[in-house]
């Protein structure tokens, strides 16, 4: 593999000058304030609290009024849900680096179940490719994000799927100016998308790459709207906040807490997930069992991911 | 009551009127100011996308140009230092331009953070109370607070100077005496808030060396002094003020020992990194001599290390320093290398190579580069009109008028 | 497909030593899996074989050719045999001798692979869907693993992501929006 041409000179295209007219044009139109009744959700939406702040009246009166603009923007009918974090629960997450193949199936599939968009392309997983013998993980410069091979696993490459690593101790937590950002009882850090100012200081922060901003108005198919939704986890997103995993809180939480969509896309089974409070769970299995390591240990940041070796 | 109608027409009128070279300096800076609104609304409809900064490398031109501001704005404390505390009489009656320099910086810093929010008219989530401030965790929330505290000491001191000279009256000491001395510690303080910012983030080896603080004091003293320099120099050419000599050479033999700090704390930076040869070197070998045939700001960062040196020498040695061409081109050297060192060759490295060990060169686009230029011009307007309404006050020939005064005519 | 997770609770219940767990009687933890993926009318394999005499000597196959040519298990030290019962060609054979019915073939895998029988059954070694904290669907080694050739076959990767510098600002209409390369995963 020729590792020259992977990297090119990555430099972004200038914008041209009529469309800088045009944009300009808009942009005027768009700045235009609200005054009509029929702009009322805007001001409701510019003057909506915390979630953390907000009580079951006020949540359900912004869930009403959210499910109103996005099924005027889709065309179709979502649900969003609140479900809070069951008590005895913390999320855990395994992953086998003796199995991964780098396929990228749980990128998409990720993209899928969590609306990221997919024009600007937002993607929550990066698989990175490793050389095999010379260095380990540490050579993160050494590794490659955008192999594109006919066939995986490539000879002579090791592949590391990395995400939001859902750190007890999340640097990305403490560095927003704003509370928009916070880890929930189970364990997971979840972001109020009505309440970042998009700042991206958690970016600067995260030191697993984890966070993406929306640079653009994000942009789904309509067909491929995932409609079953959780506020703090994957309904629609706007343009100019910050997102990323969330362990997919719209399944993993409840009574019937299903997988997240990446551990049942994994065609080779790497994927693992469960309670860590729970001695009986096949998170707790790996960990007394297996040779696990978390990414990035020596930041403290203690993940909640686990990568291991199952052989 | 109608005093202060009046004074307030007066103030406005002696902001607006003036020569054609007075409307065509501000017809100038607003032919930028308007290319630059032009441009942000632009990115304000279509969403930071028409920025280069992307996940790879989130903070760029507009971060850069704050870091460089806080340090300008920083500065006024060189000045406030020997003025007030040491009555260093030749000093003591620029220091309001310092200080008014410091009001202009904050406010264009303000407003690089502001084109910089994916969400600016979510502003108000930051205030506490209304907000949800994540003060005292969050060094951001840290960096508002000292700034904005920053900026309205600066702007007490300095108006409550021209109101009272405005009317003929001394200032009284009692009352701005507090002010200045919290204001020394308080202009330390806004840079290294602005300093820890970065320094506190252990995902970015580049920013986090304990050096990062005082090697943002040590170039801060260097460049907002020099940029005062030139400026005392231009209101000594424009105005009736006489800015004496003595002062100026005071302050450009003080930037030389800050210059000599900061080149030493960057050699120290310097050999740690290439000494010890970690996987923590890649941001700094990336400045200096590219990364993985990366090398984007090498052209820029080699200059800049050549300037300040070249600045510490001119200032140290008398001769130059006394010298008028050799004091400019010194000033120009600092001002330049450091906004170079301490802008993008201080942000861009943070991310290069990211956490993931991608590289992602970040060239500003045109859109960001006008954005910036129109926010230096709105703030070189903004120093323009303080300088307006301060010089005429400082030298007597403008005056408010009161009760008093008007009894005596 | 392999979303809806397998019910047969009733079975476990019966068998079952332990108040609702997957342990049988003889110890060993029977789970939910869906049934072998046979290719289309090939089992119940006595359909043809029954009646067959047992020919134990290692030869080239006329019918089963395509997985004679691509046997690839251990294939020096072992046979057809050695895995399927001669005398009751639906079951498959344990060293031992114990018949093992094609529902709980991983006995079978079991006996060479402990290490990761032992996993499998701790739901570390495998795939699994359903819920984290209820009914959940495992698969058998067969399901993933070509029983005569079980190394895990590449697989086309998708698309890579697009580098920062392709990532622009796009006109777009909402037909042209780009698709998923995966449709639906509910």
């Amino acid at each position: 593999m020729e590792m020259n041409n992977k990297r090119k000179n990555c430099r972004p295209r200038k914008i041209s000058r009529r469309g800088f007219i045009q944009g300009t044009a808009l942009g005027l139109a768009s700045l235009a304030i609200p005054v009509g009744s029929a702009d009322a959700s805007v001001w409701e939406a510019f003057f909506q609290k915390h979630f953390r702040e907000m009580n079951d009246d006020e949540k359900k009166a912004v869930i009403k009024r959210m499910e109103k603009e996005y099924s005027e923007r889709y065309g179709r009918d979502l649900t969003i849900k609140t479900t809070n974090a069951e008590p005895g629960v913390l999320f855990g997450y395994g992953l086998d680096l003796s199995r991964c193949i780098g396929c990228r199936r749980c990128v998409y599939a990720c993209v899928r179940e969590n609306n990221q968009s997919r024009d600007p392309q937002i993607h929550w997983i990066s698989v990175l490719e490793f050389e095999k013998g010379e260095k380990w993980i540490n050579d993160l410069e050494g590794s490659d994000k955008y192999y594109n091979p006919d066939e995986v696993p490539e000879d002579g490459f090791f592949y590391m799927p990395v995400q939001c690593q859902q750190c007890e101790n999340p640097p990305c937590v403490r560095a927003c100016p704003t509370q928009a950002t916070w880890k929930e009882p189970d364990g997971i850090v979840v972001i109020d998308y009505n309440w970042c100012i998009g700042c991206r200081y958690c970016m600067a922060a995260c030191p697993y790459g984890a966070r993406r901003f929306n640079w653009g108005h994000p942009r789904i198919a309509r067909s491929e709207l995932n409609t079953e939704t959780h506020y703090l986890g994957n309904r629609p997103r706007s343009v100019g906040v910050v997102e990323k995993c969330t362990f997919c809180i719209q399944r993993t939480r409840g009574e019937n807490g299903r997988y997240p969509a990446c551990v049942e896309i994994c065609p080779v089974g790497a994927r693992k997930f469960g309670n860590l409070l729970d001695p009986d769970s096949e998170i707790r299995y790996i960990i007394e069992n297996k040779r696990v390591f978390r990414l990035k240990e020596d930041l403290n940041t203690f993940p909640k991911f686990y990568y291991f070796f199952a052989t | 009551m109608v005093y202060i109608f009046k004074n307030f027409f007066i103030t406005w009128k002696q902001i607006l009127k003036g020569d054609k070279w007075y409307y065509a300096w501000l017809g100038f800076l607003s032919i930028f100011i308007v290319l630059g609104i032009a441009a942000y609304v632009q990115q304000v409809n279509r969403g930071m996308i028409e920025t280069a900064m992307r996940d790879q490398v989130s903070w760029g031109f507009y971060i850069s140009n704050f870091t460089f501001l806080v340090g300008v704005a920083a500065a006024a404390v060189y000045l406030v230092v020997p003025a007030y505390v040491y009555n260093f009489k030749p000093i003591k009656e620029i220091v309001l331009f310092g200080e008014l320099l410091a009001v202009t910086a904050i406010i264009m810093c303000i407003l690089f953070i502001l084109v910089d929010m994916g969400r600016p008219e979510r502003v108000w989530h930051l205030l506490p109370i209304v907000g949800a401030m994540n003060f005292p965790r969050s060094l951001l929330a840290w960096d508002v607070i000292v700034l904005n505290g920053y900026l309205a000491i600066n702007l007490i001191i300095s108006f409550y100077v021209l109101y009272r000279t405005a009317h003929d009256k001394e200032y009284n000491m009692q009352i701005i005496k507090p002010l200045i001395i919290i204001s020394i510690p308080w202009a330390i303080s806004i840079h290294t808030v602005t300093a820890f910012l970065y320094n506190g983030l252990p995902s970015r080896p580049f920013w986090n060396a304990a050096v990062l603080a005082p090697r943002f004091i040590a170039s801060a003293l260097c460049s907002g002094p020099a940029l005062m320099l030139i400026i005392f120099q231009i209101i000594r050419k424009v105005s009736r003020i006489d800015i004496d000599n003595r002062a100026i050479h005071k302050i450009g033999e003080l930037i030389a020992y800050a210059m000599g700090v900061n080149l030493f704390l960057f050699a120290a930076e310097f050999f740690k990194e290439f000494y010890s040869g970690s996987v923590h070197l890649a941001p700094m070998k990336y400045l200096y001599f590219g990364l993985h045939g990366h090398a984007n700001l090498v052209p820029w960062m080699w200059p800049a290390l050549l300037f300040n040196i070249t600045a510490f020498f001119l200032f140290l040695l008398p001769k130059t320093r006394e010298h008028p061409f050799g004091l400019n081109l010194a000033c120009i050297l600092v001002i330049t290398g450091v906004y170079i060192e301490k802008g993008m060759g201080l942000i861009v490295p943070g991310f290069i190579p990211g956490t993931l060990g991608e590289i992602y060169e970040y060239t500003p686009t045109m859109l960001e580069k006008v954005i910036t230029v129109g926010i230096w011009a709105g703030g070189a307007m903004i120093y323009t009109f303080l300088l307006k309404f301060a010089m005429p006050i400082h030298t007597g020939e403008l005056r408010f008028v009161s009760e008093a005064s008007e009894k005596t005519e | 497909m392999y979303m809806r997770p397998i019910l047969i609770l009733a079975f476990l219940v019966v068998t079952g030593g332990f108040f609702g767990s997957a342990i049988a009687d003889d110890g060993i933890p029977r789970f939910f899996v869906p049934p072998p993926p046979f290719s289309e009318g090939i089992f119940p394999c006595s359909q043809c074989h029954e009646g067959m005499p047992a020919n134990h000597e290692r030869r080239e196959l006329s019918f089963h050719s395509e997985i004679d040519e691509s046997f690839n298990h251990a294939k020096e030290q072992r046979w057809c045999l050695d895995c399927h019962n001669a005398n009751d060609r639906d079951k498959l054979r344990s060293v031992s001798g114990q018949l093992i019915t094609f529902e709980e073939s991983y006995f079978l895998c079991g006996q060479c692979h402990g290490t990761i029988f032992r996993d499998w059954k701790a739901g570390v070694h495998g795939k699994r869907t359903g819920e984290w904290n209820g009914k959940r669907t495992y698969r058998l080694c067969v399901h993933c693993h070509n029983p005569h050739s079980p190394r895990f076959k590449p697989l086309k990767p998708l698309p890579p992501p697009l580098k920062p510098n392709e990532i622009q600002h796009r006109k777009l209409n909402d037909d042209e929006i780009p698709l998923n390369p995966i449709g639906d995963i509910r």
